[in-house]
């Protein structure tokens, strides 16, 4: 067998996949569970959901890797959303976004090499009347100015 | 001192009358249907929604009206589509309901993609049960037996306000066999998206609510026919389903006695960019951008000078100041080559240049391009790094004149809504904004 049998977190998804009577409709929801529980998705946990709801790897693989959500490379301690909504473009979310990039030598969708921070893009996480807006580690930072996006950056950092 | 209903009344309007401004023009102008529960009900809380008449409209139908009678109804209602195609859904429903079949299925689109828009969020997040009463009477009208709210990861409180709202549907026995009695039978479940803006495409949904790559496919066949499953299928957006039970309880022509002749009812707008106001506003079809810009807005921040109000998100346009008596209208809007879309509205004031707009959003469709056709998906590279051309002020008459035909190129053939309107940005602000790329070729 490919798997360890040993990982508990297999049997977790395993238990999920049975909730969902193992259709092949849910793949969308069985990944988002198991990204929940590895922080990604690597070959071996595709390989396990593939043959689990006996579907080619290459299908669960190709949807893997067509969505914005799935992840298939670990991330960091922390991670920071910057939105690039057009409410937040328009408000400099751009310049945030530099600001990031530069402290950390980083280009957004990359993780540093200590695996402290990943920072990340969002397309718009609909939160457009607090404008401009970054999440750092599920919690939601409105109206940020970059003075404070600097002391944010000094916060992970510490 | 008030004694009396009647007493009560008269010192509402005498105060109204003495100092019209006690009522916030913010609000003044609104007109609440399907916001009409924000901040007076706990979303977490099914009792809370039937105290506010939640689920009369359902129990109506299901006792007094056979299923011809409720598209009739909606129909003659007038509404149409609030995802931004604005067709009759009515209509939509009455095409599915004709159609012989032992499954269809109801699906409701939340995958509320365009930035800017935020409305389906909030009525899922603070009325799940809005949206829920509608999918069961559509449902009922076009004889299905289960739907699937599609909805969008990045909206992990929606997702959780619908699934315990299900739970707490099916306890009450609103979900599930025999609703009230009846020989109908309804059940949902929630399916979630991975973060693509093409799921927003009915027939890229359908795919993904599939568990597949949300790429969209030729139509037709329509989802009338050929929808989840292979089976009829009714697809419309949270807005349009959160319109139902209102249009069910106090009757078509209350519905179509808001709103313009064409364009009946209420839409939600989302505002944001340089306004005031930012946030939700839920206004009568027909009054014009004016009013919902200054008078619910509260004017332009920023620089305090509005150059452009850009409806629509990536499928939309950018309208200038001279546009803003154009009432809001499916018609009126398409007119002067915007579109009402889903109702996302952001100002731009006059430090915004026009072309990186545009490249913006060319920039978000090539990056949301599913790849599946090659007008789309080599066409919108090729638009946004000619744009770029011209932000860098080195592009050529030639630049111009090939932008343009490219645009139409990408509009006439992609296979999908997102390639034929990823144009529109650009196309728009040529049209109101030439100049600034004029400015942006090189004579030398």
């Amino acid at each position: 067998m490919l798997l360890a049998n040993t990982d508990n977190r297999y049997k977790i998804i395993e238990k999920n996949m049975k909730k969902l009577g193992y259709e092949r409709s849910s793949l969308i929801e069985i990944l988002h569970n198991t990204q929940e529980i590895f922080g990604y998705l690597d070959k071996n946990t595709l390989r396990f959901v593939a043959k689990r709801l006996k579907l080619p790897l290459s299908k669960v693989y190709g949807v893997a890797t067509f969505y914005n959500f799935f992840r298939l490379t670990p991330k960091g301690k922390h991670t920071t959303i910057i939105c690039t909504g057009t409410a937040c473009y328009v408000k400099g979310a751009d310049d945030i976004l530099k600001l990031f990039e530069k402290r950390f030598s980083i280009k957004s969708g990359e993780t540093t090499s200590d695996d402290l921070l990943s920072i990340l893009t969002a397309r718009c996480v609909g939160s457009c009347s607090l404008a401009p807006l970054i999440v750092i580690d599920n919690n939601t930072i409105g109206n940020i100015t970059l003075d404070e996006v600097k002391m944010e950056m000094d916060e992970l950092i510490k | 001192m008030i004694t009396s209903k009647k007493e009560l009344k008269e010192f509402a309007q005498k105060e109204q009358s003495i100092n019209p401004k006690r009522v916030s023009k913010k609000y003044l102008k609104q007109y609440r249907i399907v916001l009409a529960n924000e901040g007076r009900i706990d979303s977490n809380k099914i009792e809370d929604y039937i105290v506010y008449d939640g689920y009369i409209a359902l129990f109506d139908a299901l006792e007094n009206m056979n299923p011809d009678e409720v598209i009739s109804e909606i129909k003659l209602s007038g509404l149409r589509g609030r995802g931004g195609g604005g067709y009759s859904t009515g209509l939509k429903w009455e095409t599915v309901s004709k159609v012989e079949s032992s499954e269809k299925y109801i699906i409701c689109n939340g995958d509320e993609g365009d930035p800017g828009a935020f409305m389906d969020r909030a009525i899922m997040e603070e009325d799940p049960h809005k949206v829920i009463e509608g999918m069961i009477i559509a449902g009922y009208a076009c004889g299905a037996s289960k739907g699937y709210l599609y909805i969008r990861a990045e909206y992990p409180m929606a997702i959780e306000k619908l699934n315990q709202a299900i739970k707490q549907c099916q306890k009450y026995g609103i979900l599930g066999k025999n609703i009230a009695s009846s020989n109908f039978s309804f059940d949902l479940e929630v399916r979630i998206g991975g973060g693509a803006f093409v799921c927003g495409e009915a027939t890229a949904l359908i795919n993904s609510a599939q568990g597949g790559r949300g790429t969209p496919r030729q139509k037709p066949p329509h989802l009338s026919e050929d929808g989840l499953f292979g089976q009829p299928t009714v697809l419309n957006n949270v807005e349009t389903f959160a319109n139902i039970s209102s249009i069910i309880k106090n009757g078509s022509t209350w519905f179509n006695s808001i709103g313009t002749k064409n364009s009946t009812g209420t839409k939600v707008f989302a505002l944001s960019g340089h306004i005031k106001n930012a946030g939700l506003a839920e206004i009568p079809m027909g009054i014009t951008l004016r009013e919902l810009i200054y008078d619910i807005g509260g004017g332009i921040t920023g620089t305090g000078n509005l150059k452009a109000i850009q409806t629509g998100g990536p499928s939309g346009g950018c309208l200038p100041e001279s546009m803003l008596d154009t009432i809001i209208d499916y018609e009126a809007l398409k007119e002067v080559d915007s579109i009402m879309g889903s109702g996302g509205l952001i100002v731009l004031d006059d430090s915004s240049n026009m072309v990186e707009i545009a490249r913006y959003f060319m920039d978000f469709s090539q990056n949301e391009s599913c790849g599946k056709c090659v007008p789309c998906r080599v066409g919108t590279v090729e638009l946004r790094d000619l744009l770029d051309k011209f932000i860098a002020k080195n592009a050529t008459k030639e630049d111009f004149e090939l932008l343009k035909g490219l645009c139409e190129v990408v509009k006439d053939s992609s296979l999908c809504g997102l390639g034929q309107t990823a144009p529109n940005p650009v196309l728009s602000t040529i049209k109101y904004f030439e100049d600034e790329y004029l400015e942006g070729i090189n004579n030398d």
